[in-house]
């Protein structure tokens, strides 16, 4: 009687994880890692943590800001918004670390230059 | 050969230590400077008193304004020469942006297109949703 309690509960088990792990591959391609090794655990689980758990663990891709809110021009004027590419000694922060495409990075490079020119930003931050 | 009109925008900043009214003058100075220099004013706004981001002429903050202008590249070298010669203008910045408004303008064209087809891209995407969820 309580082997066949078991048998039912690992087939529904397995059930239960094939369709989560068919859908795994499909759709978040970074959580490949975490997925699969997590598939003989509780069924239902992994679908629902494969969406947000991995990335935890791996980098989130970075992306341009500028693209992806359609900001067309980089105004020297708009302080606002170039001090977000500025660390606080005043350098202009790197491609790598805000994800800025290249283009994007050209033009914003050039008005943190004239923002600074006309003191709107600093060159370097005191002392 | 005629010299191309082209547009600028002139930022300078007026020292801080002057009366409103005093202020006001050295803007109006600059404007008809502008005009006898041989370029256009378009536009002038204030966009008032702000701290400097390090000082000028031990100056902390000082009194931002906005000149755009249109005229041939000398004409705006002169202004930019009686700009250094004011002496209660601390700083200057000439910005030309003529050629900016153009490639904006063709950005927003492409984009106005783009937003005219897309309801029937739209409609395409609402199809084939509600397919593989039946599925």
């Amino acid at each position: 009687m309580a082997d066949e309690e078991k048998k039912e509960v690992t087939t529904t088990g397995e059930a239960r994880a094939t369709p989560a792990a068919a859908e795994t591959p499909a759709a978040p391609r970074f959580g490949r890692p975490g997925g699969p090794g997590r598939r003989p655990g509780p069924g239902g689980r992994p679908a629902g943590r494969g969406e947000g758990g991995p990335r935890k663990f791996f980098r989130r891709k970075k992306v341009c800001k500028f693209c992806v809110e359609k900001i067309d021009s980089i105004n020297y004027k708009d302080v606002r918004l170039l001090q977000q590419f500025v660390a606080e000694r005043g350098k202009i922060v790197p491609r790598r670390l805000t994800g800025v495409c290249t283009p994007h990075q050209r033009r914003l490079t050039a008005a943190i230059k004239q923002a600074r020119n006309i003191a709107l930003l600093p060159f370097a931050a005191r002392y | 050969m005629p010299q191309q009109q082209r547009m600028y925008e002139v930022m300078f900043i007026v020292r801080p230590d002057l009366a409103e009214e005093e202020t006001a003058r050295v803007i109006s100075t600059v404007e008809s400077g502008a005009t006898a220099a041989g370029v256009a004013v378009k536009n002038v706004e204030r966009m008032g008193k702000r701290r400097l981001a390090y000082k000028v002429r031990k100056f902390q903050d000082g009194m931002y304004v906005l000149l755009t202008v249109e005229g041939p590249g000398s004409a705006v070298a002169e202004l930019e020469r009686r700009l250094r010669v004011a002496e209660p203008v601390i700083k200057y910045i000439t910005v030309r942006v003529d050629e900016e408004q153009k490639r904006l303008a063709k950005i927003k064209k492409i984009r106005d297109s783009k937003v005219r087809q897309r309801p029937r891209t739209a409609e395409a995407a609402a199809d084939s949703e509600p397919a593989p969820a039946t599925a």
